[in-house]
C-alpha cells in the first residue's frame, strides 16, 4: 500500500522533550519523548484533562509546542477527533472525498480513492446518504473513511469511540485493528479506557495528570489478530490491572 | 469489515397505505384553519350586520360587497393590480440591493475582525433608527419618487440579511476549521466550502424575515413618496381618506398575500437548497 513507499525511517512519528506551557501560564505537557514506530500501535491513557489531545495536536502541527520538537510527515497524517466533524451538507462520499479535494487530486482519482475506503470501512451502499440519517458509529467509520484515503503512515485517533455505546465500540475496535494490520500505519491511539488501549495495542503508555508526563510505558505480547473475546482472559486482566494501578499511581 | 450493529438505520420503513394517509394527513393540515377561517368570517358578519348601524357600516363592510367592489370591478381590480406589481417591483429592487449589501458587509466582517468590530455598532444604529424619523432627509436626497421608495425598502430590510449572515459564517465548528487548517486550505476555500455552507441555514432563515419586510418596506414607502406610479401603500391612502371601505379591505388583502407570497417563495428555496441535508424545525408557510 501506499504507506510503505514513505521514505521515512522507522520512527514514523518521534516526540522529543515536547513541552506545552499555554499563555495563560497552564503547563498541559512536560518533557515528553517517546517513537512510534512502523508496525506499532501505541495508545496512551491518562485522565481527563492530562494533555492527551493537547499531544496530538501539537503532532499534527494545529499547536506549536513550547518546547521540544516533533518529527512527522504531516502531508499524510491520518488524524480523527473525538467528533466526527463531518459536514453536513455533504454525502458520505463527498465527506469521505474532502480531504483529497482540499490536496487537489483529480477527480477521478479522488472517486477510485472514496470508493476503496468506504469498502474498507463497511459504508459502501450509503455513499449517498447525508450525515444526519447515520447512526454514531457510521458517522466514525466515515471519519476514519476520510482519514484513510490520504494513505496515512501515520495516523493519530483522539478518543475516537468515546461518544458511542459500548458493544458499537467493540465492534469499531475490532475494525480498527483489522485496518491496522491491512493498511501498516504507525497509530498513536489515545484513551481513558483501559481494556480498549490494552485491545488494540502493541505498547501502552500511562500520562500524568497535568502537567501531562509519561510515567509508565507496558509491552503489550498478545498476538494478532486479537479475538474480542480476549478480554476476558486472565492474562488481558493482569496487563490491565497492572496499567491501571499505573493510571491511578498518576492521579496523586 | 461488519457492520451488523448499525446496518438498521438503512432505510425509513414505508408508509403502509399512501393514498389513505395522504388524505388523513392533508385533512389533518386543512380542516383546523378551515374552520378557523369560516369562524372568522361568521364574526366579520357579526360585525357589519349586528354591530354595527346601517350608518356606521362603512367601518367594516360585509366580505360579500369587498369582493363585489374591490375585486369584480374590472376598473377597481386593474388599478389595485397595477399598484399591486409597483409596489412588488420596489420590494423586489429594495430586497437585491439589500441582498447585496447584506452579503457583501456580512462576509467582509467575516473575514477580517477589526471590520465587524468597526462595522457592527452602525448596523445595529441603522436599525433603530425610526423610518419616520428619516422620511424628510430620504424625500430631501432622493426626491419623492421611486428612489426613495427603494432607499426606505433597503433601510428596513437589511438588517436581518447581516446579522442572520454573519451568524452563520461564524458557526462552523472549531473541528471543521481544524480540518481545513490541516489541510491548508486557502481563505478563499475556506470560505467557499465550508463557512459559506454551513452558513446557509441562517442566511435563508435571514431572508425570509427580511423578504417580508421589504414588502412592508415598500408598502411604508409608498405611503410617503406618491411620485411616479402609485403602489398599494397611495391606494391604500387614498382610499382611506374616502372612506372607501371596500377599496381599502382589498388593498389590505391584497398588500397582505403579497407579503405571504414572498415569505413563502424564501421558505420554498430553503428546502430546496437546504432541506436534504439540514434538520430545520420548519415553519409552515
Amino acid at each position: 500500500m501506499g504507506a510503505t513507499n514513505q521514505a521515512v525511517t522507522e520512527r514514523s512519528l518521534a516526540f522529543d522533550r515536547i513541552g506545552m506551557v499555554f499563555p495563560d501560564g497552564t503547563e498541559a505537557l512536560r518533557d515528553i519523548t517517546f517513537t512510534v514506530d512502523k508496525g506499532e500501535f501505541v495508545t496512551i491513557v491518562g485522565p481527563s484533562g492530562c494533555g492527551k489531545s493537547t499531544l496530538l495536536r501539537i503532532a499534527s502541527g494545529l499547536l506549536e509546542p513550547t518546547g521540544g520538537t516533533v518529527s512527522v510527515d504531516r502531508d499524510h497524517l491520518g488524524y480523527v477527533f473525538q467528533d466526527a466533524t463531518l459536514l453536513q451538507w455533504r454525502t458520505v462520499r463527498a465527506n469521505v472525498e474532502l480531504f483529497t479535494e482540499l490536496n487537489h487530486v483529480p477527480a477521478d482519482e479522488r472517486r477510485r480513492l472514496s470508493k476503496e475506503v468506504i469498502n474498507l470501512v463497511g459504508l459502501e451502499g450509503f455513499e449517498d446518504h447525508y450525515p444526519k440519517s447515520l447512526s454514531g458509529g457510521m458517522k466514525m467509520r466515515c471519519s476514519l473513511a476520510r482519514s484513510l484515503t490520504l494513505k496515512p503512515p501515520v495516523f493519530l485517533f483522539d478518543e475516537p469511540f468515546s461518544a458511542v455505546d459500548e458493544i458499537t465500540r467493540e465492534h469499531l475496535n475490532s475494525e480498527t485493528q483489522q485496518l491496522f494490520l491491512q493498511e501498516g500505519f504507525a497509530g498513536l491511539f489515545i484513551t481513558h479506557s483501559i481494556s480498549e488501549a490494552v485491545f488494540l495495542s502493541t505498547r501502552v503508555l500511562v500520562m500524568s495528570a497535568r502537567p501531562g508526563r509519561i510515567v509508565a510505558e507496558f509491552d503489550v505480547p498478545f498476538d494478532y489478530p486479537r479475538d474480542p473475546k480476549l478480554r476476558f482472559e486472565p492474562e488481558f486482566a493482569e496487563l490491565s490491572g497492572k496499567v491501571s494501578v499505573e493510571l491511578r499511581g498518576s492521579h496523586s | 469489515m461488519t457492520t451488523t450493529d448499525d446496518r438498521a438505520t438503512r432505510s425509513p420503513a414505508p408508509s403502509r397505505t399512501p393514498d389513505a394517509s395522504r388524505v388523513e394527513k392533508l385533512s389533518r393540515a386543512v380542516l383546523p384553519p378551515l374552520g378557523l377561517g369560516l369562524a372568522l368570517v361568521g364574526f366579520w358578519y357579526y360585525v357589519s350586520y349586528i354591530v354595527l348601524e346601517e350608518r356606521r357600516r362603512f367601518l367594516l363592510r360585509p366580505i360579500h360587497q369587498v369582493i363585489k367592489v374591490g375585486f369584480l370591478d374590472t376598473d377597481n381590480l386593474t388599478e389595485e393590480l397595477q399598484a399591486l406589481w409597483s409596489s412588488t417591483r420596489i420590494a423586489l429592487i429594495g430586497l437585491s440591493i439589500a441582498i447585496c449589501i447584506g452579503f457583501t458587509l456580512a462576509i467582509t466582517m467575516s473575514q477580517t475582525k477589526i471590520f465587524e468590530k468597526a462595522i457592527f455598532p452602525y448596523m445595529v444604529t441603522l436599525q433603530a433608527i425610526p423610518i419616520l424619523a428619516v422620511v424628510p432627509l430620504i424625500s430631501f436626497w432622493f426626491g419623492t419618487g421611486p428612489t426613495s421608495r427603494i432607499v426606505v425598502c433597503v433601510m428596513i430590510s437589511l438588517f436581518p440579511i447581516i446579522v442572520n449572515t454573519l451568524f452563520g459564517l461564524h458557526s462552523a465548528e472549531q473541528g471543521a476549521h481544524d480540518l481545513f487548517t490541516l489541510h491548508h486550505a486557502s481563505r478563499m476555500t475556506r470560505l467557499r466550502k465550508l463557512m459559506f455552507p454551513a452558513a446557509l441555514p441562517a442566511i435563508f432563515a435571514g431572508l425570509r424575515i427580511s423578504a417580508g419586510l421589504s414588502v412592508i418596506g415598500a408598502i411604508v414607502g409608498d405611503f410617503f413618496f406618491g411620485k411616479g406610479d402609485a403602489g398599494i401603500g397611495q391606494l391604500l391612502r387614498r382610499h382611506a381618506s374616502r372612506l372607501n371601505g371596500e377599496e381599502l379591505l382589498a388593498c389590505v388583502i391584497l398588500s397582505s398575500l403579497l407579503g405571504v407570497v414572498v415569505f413563502g417563495f424564501f421558505g420554498w428555496i430553503q428546502k430546496r437548497a437546504t432541506g436534504r441535508w439540514h434538520d430545520a424545525i420548519s415553519a409552515k408557510t
